[in-house]
């Protein structure tokens, strides 16, 4: 965060819209709804000075359930959209908001180059490993053998490894987190808010309706073994050697976040036109 | 959230008291979380289930707030809460646990599970508390938790276990985007 | 009691009632019977649990559109129904059946002061082990409208077989209760007998024909990205594609999924992709490069309300502009649009045979309306098209991809014919495909591309042409069956019309049209968009008698048959 922190003493109720939200009840992402609000009134934002972002699916839904401005933009472009808007407006928390569809498949490049860019803000991916809002097809996350009815018999493809893509890409700050335990995800998300850069968490969040199986997600999470480490090489060496359950900040990186070249000072627009005078 | 909860440094009764309120408000938000989605969806008996377990646990709240007499239960909570850095709240709900054709014997199933938490995180602070005042408030705490157990307990009987076809639904989900 | 042509039905419930499951089996009862039916439904913004509602319409003749009014209205429970009123249209003639432990009828009903009836549907179910109140309501609906309980029997035998015995048996013991239950009831209407039908039945929604025709048209290749409401048929295309040697695959996002099409075409597979308006908006720089590069390629476009994400589950037809206008430069292609469930088969069929006969992308504007409901229809007849390419046949010296000779289609090397080697290139070429920017260069490929849409022989597939009279009522897509239903109603009230409605909207036929208005100095515009896209359509590229009348509203609720032939009685000068 580049403002200096207030602490409003807003309950994280405060943070929840009147529109109470269409997913399925047993779906992971009440909770993470829930760290969302717990965190932001850990971190004392104003409403009015958040913006949440998002793209389509069921994830993205959020903005809309929440008290802050917030963008449901089209399918898989909500890093660009809030690329373009804390770059104008550096004075703004901006959480971008996705699933592993819109994030990872549709979303990719962008989530490559936001990576990259490094500017100051949080990703907050809502990973279900399925399509959920188009009834079932698999997505980047999806275990190569799930059958559904676009890829009969499994896709046969290796998952996508967001994690590892982050880390390799520039990421400044990357976590993992699973929705089932929502006070552990909102100290996650207030410390990848407080982190300069682009803070990427992965959200474990289980789709009860077409991934009923991960229901069992609840068992086979663990805290991750060791604290973050600065070196993205070795982040990288334990991710891609972790069984996909470690939960916890895994890098906390020391990149400069993107700097917006301020201008020193305004000139007059008439100087401008100096250069065409013959 | 099979695990247990870290148990935070408590130092006084005031301490004891802000955490149970907080407990309990965490519930009522819960609750109120699941009446909501029953509504959404249509299970008029679970929502009427869900607001009636809601407004339980903010009568307990409110309970344990005239135990508290001025204290600031809120602030306490908070600050506790910042020490409390790790583990979820011991009666905390399971929302994963909710379902759209839910019964209220599964709603009384969530909330036997979060009051037997509770009276577990109450129990092991009474075991282990240096202080006696402490000590002495969280046995009381245990005792109140315990009438919780039995009284959910009891409710269960009035309730059958549901058949295996309980979530069946003949129409194919909707997609909306 | 009166007999009908028409009977129409909804089925309403919530909360996992299974109102549509119901109403799935009632049209497949009434289609084992003879009738023609059409099924539609609208449900809640929930993905379970919603509300829903069934929708659907019986008759002896085939049904292409929903009935002005719902004759019978079987409620399982009115949970949050309001939402949908403004659909379902209940008239004072309306017999609403409920349960009395659903409580108070929904305001939209009592307004319309509909007769109404209790039959406590959840206790009778109760009463019937393992009963579901949805095959109860699916009794009483039979029980009304005098469906066999063995035609019922059988549907439930079918659909239930992977659920068990307990399972079907239970549904048939709450499916005759609720016709006995019906006893009492009396909806004063009954259908005639249903006349045999020569032609075998169907089952089926536009979606899965599209599927079909793609696949008896020729294609082999399909790329898939899901979105609402056309993911069904690439989920249709799956495994069946696969089943005649053909591939489909999943793509990243929409951009990738028509240029995977596009180099599947390029490898000489004949290809498709679906999409609806979001994604067709991504499609279409490369729409334009398969349009520069000559490759054959089909997009079929399931339209949904718009603008931007709009509502995913409705219908509409505002993305002619886009599929007619939408690519940047001037790229003539093929546009193509289905007027029924039944057309779906014959239209996405032909859109491949063109694709492939004229090297040319062809968007096919199907609807979330025909897309995703389902009717009993008879087997439609097959059709001769099956896409055919010219393909170049390798020659000594320089292969001229691009050659102008003769009506404008080029053969087309295909990878792996020695000597036919070129580079496809969206970089404006010459004759060889080498890139140029020469002014004659230009021209020549711009005319030769047009040229050979404008050449060709569409034949009288190219629209509907019904009736004759002063007036004509023009209109195209999915509302073709609603006019001609008004159409046909007005003509036997002794008023003439006829009817106009373009299969090919792209490239536009001038003098057939200009045949097709002799004798019509009035012309009703029929369209569901906000902005009158098809008017402007037809004023763009055609001419019009000096009188005009547009009759257009956006979704979410369908333009009916009374609608249209009201329009045209109040223009009656």
């Amino acid at each position: 965060m580049s403002t200096a922190e207030t602490r409003t003493i807003c309950k994280p109720g405060d943070y929840k819209s009147d529109i109470k939200p269409i997913w399925c009840p047993g779906c992971g992402d009440y909770h993470v709804l829930l760290s969302f609000t717990r965190a932001f009134a850990q971190l004392g934002l104003r409403p009015e000075d958040t913006v949440v972002v998002s793209g389509i699916g069921c994830s993205s839904r959020i903005p809309a359930y929440l008290s802050c401005y917030g963008f449901h933009g089209v399918h898989g472009r909500s890093l660009a959209l809030a690329t373009g808007l804390k770059v104008s407006r550096p004075d703004l928390t901006v959480v971008v908001a996705s699933g592993d569809g819109d994030g990872y498949s549709i979303g990719g490049n962008h989530f490559i180059q936001a990576c990259r860019r490094n500017i100051d803000m949080t990703y907050v991916v809502m990973d279900n490993r399925v399509y959920g809002m188009t009834k079932g097809q698999p997505s980047p996350t999806t275990e190569p053998d799930f059958d559904t009815a676009l890829s009969p018999g499994g896709t046969g493809l290796s998952p996508f490894h967001p994690l590892v893509i982050a880390l390799a890409s520039g990421a400044n700050f990357v976590a993992r987190a699973f929705s089932g335990e929502p006070n552990e995800t909102a100290n996650i998300l207030v410390e990848a808010i407080r982190h300069p850069g682009f803070s990427f968490v992965e959200v474990l969040s289980p789709c009860v309706t077409f991934r009923p199986d991960e229901r069992e997600w609840k068992n086979l999470v663990h805290p991750a073994p060791v604290a973050a480490t600065s070196d993205p090489a070795k982040a990288a060496r334990r991710i891609m050697t972790d069984d996909g359950f470690n939960i916890g900040i895994l890098y906390r990186g020391e990149r400069r976040p993107y700097q917006i070249k301020a201008a020193t000072k305004a000139i007059d627009i008439g100087e401008l036109e100096k250069d065409f005078a013959l | 959230m099979s695990k247990a909860p870290s148990i935070p440094p408590i130092f006084s009764v005031a301490d004891l008291l802000a955490i149970a309120y907080r407990i309990e408000l965490d519930a009522v938000e819960r609750y109120g979380v699941l009446a909501d989605q029953m509504e959404t969806h249509n299970n008029p008996e679970l929502t009427r289930v869900f607001r009636d377990l809601s407004k339980a646990e903010s009568i307990h709240a409110a309970e344990i707030r005239e135990m508290a007499g001025d204290a600031d239960l809120n602030g306490r909570a908070s600050a506790l809460h910042s020490i409390w850095r790790k583990g979820e709240s011991p009666e905390e709900v399971d929302l994963g646990a909710a379902h759209y054709l839910m019964t209220p014997w599964h709603a009384l199933q969530l909330c036997l599970a979060g009051e037997k938490r509770a009276l577990a995180f109450f129990t092991s602070i009474a075991e282990t508390a240096k202080d006696a005042k402490v000590k002495e408030m969280a046995a009381e705490l245990v005792e109140e938790e315990a009438e919780h157990v039995n009284l959910v307990y009891r409710l269960l009987r009035k309730y059958p276990e549901p058949t295996d076809s309980w979530c069946e639904d003949g129409d194919p989900p909707a997609a909306q985007d | 009691m009166r007999e009908s042509e028409h009977i129409s039905v909804a089925i309403v419930g919530s909360g996992g009632a299974g109102a549509l499951t119901a109403g799935n089996f009632l049209l497949e009862a009434a289609s084992l019977a003879g009738w023609h039916g059409l099924l539609t439904r609208t449900v809640g913004p929930q993905i379970r649990g919603g509300e829903a509602a069934a929708l659907l319409r019986l008759a002896n003749r085939p049904v292409e559109c929903l009935a002005d009014r719902i004759d019978l209205m079987v409620g399982i429970d009115w949970l949050n129904v309001d939402r949908f009123g403004a659909e379902i249209e209940i008239g004072p003639q309306s017999l609403v059946v409920t349960d009395p432990a659903s409580g108070d009828l929904p305001a939209f009903v009592s307004r319309a002061g509909a007769r109404s009836a209790e039959v406590p549907i959840k206790d009778i179910a109760k009463s019937v082990p393992d009963g579901r109140p949805n095959m109860v309501a699916l009794g009483v609906a039979a029980g009304v409208l005098g469906l066999s309980e063995q035609d019922l029997s059988a549907v439930i035998e079918k659909r239930l077989a992977e659920k068990g015995d307990k399972a079907i048996d239970a549904s048939k013991a709450a499916l005759k209760a609720g016709i006995i239950a019906a006893a009492q009831l009396d909806l004063g209407l009954r259908l005639p007998p249903p006349k045999a039908r020569d032609a075998q039945c169907w089952l089926v929604s536009g979606n899965e024909m599209t599927g079909l025709g793609a696949i008896r048209g020729g294609v082999r290749f399909a790329a898939a990205y899901p979105i609402t409401p056309a993911s069904e048929i690439l989920e249709w295309l799956a495994p069946n594609l696969a089943k005649v040697g053909g591939l489909l695959f999943q793509a990243e996002d929409e951009l990738a999924a028509i240029n995977m099409a596009i180099g599947a075409s390029f490898g000489g597979t004949p290809a498709l992709t679906a999409t609806s308006g979001p994604g067709l908006s991504l499609m279409t720089e490369a729409i334009g490069l398969a349009t520069a590069t000559e490759i054959p390629v089909v997009i079929v476009d399931v339209m949904r309300a718009g603008p931007s994400t709009g509502i995913p589950t409705k219908s509409e037809q505002a993305d002619l502009n886009i599929a007619v206008y939408g690519l940047h430069g001037d790229a003539p292609h093929v546009v193509v649009a289905p007027q029924s469930i039944a057309d779906c088969l014959f239209t996405t069929q032909w859109a491949v045979y063109l694709a492939e006969v004229l090297q040319s992308p062809a968007v096919m504007l199907s609807d979330q309306f025909i897309g995703q409901a389902v009717a009993a229809i008879d087997r439609p007849a097959d059709v001769a098209f099956i896409g055919r390419r010219a393909t170049a046949v390798p020659q000594m010296g320089a292969y001229k991809r691009y050659a102008v000779a003769g009506g404008g289609v080029s053969p087309m090397a295909i990878p792996g014919m020695p000597g036919g080697q070129y580079t496809a290139d969206g970089l404006t070429h010459n004759e060889r495909g080498i890139p140029t920017s020469n002014e004659n260069d230009h021209r020549v490929q711009l005319d030769k591309r047009r040229g050979k849409l404008e050449q060709f022989s569409y034949g009288d597939h190219w629209a509907t042409l019904e009736g004759d009279g002063e007036v004509a009522v023009i209109t195209w897509g999915s509302l073709t069956g609603a006019a001609r239903e008004a159409v046909n109603q007005l003509r036997a009230g002794g008023f003439a019309v006829r009817l106009i409605a373009p299969r090919l909207l792209l490239p536009a036929q001038p003098e057939r049209l200009q045949a097709a208005l002799e004798g019509v100095d009035r012309v009703l515009i029929v369209e569901q968009t906000h902005g009158g896209q098809f008017h402007r359509y037809l004023r763009a590229h055609y001419d019009l008698p000096i009188e005009v009348r547009l009759l257009n509203r956006p979704g979410p609720l369908p333009i009916r048959a009374s609608e249209i032939a009201r329009a045209v009685m109040e223009w009656r000068s």
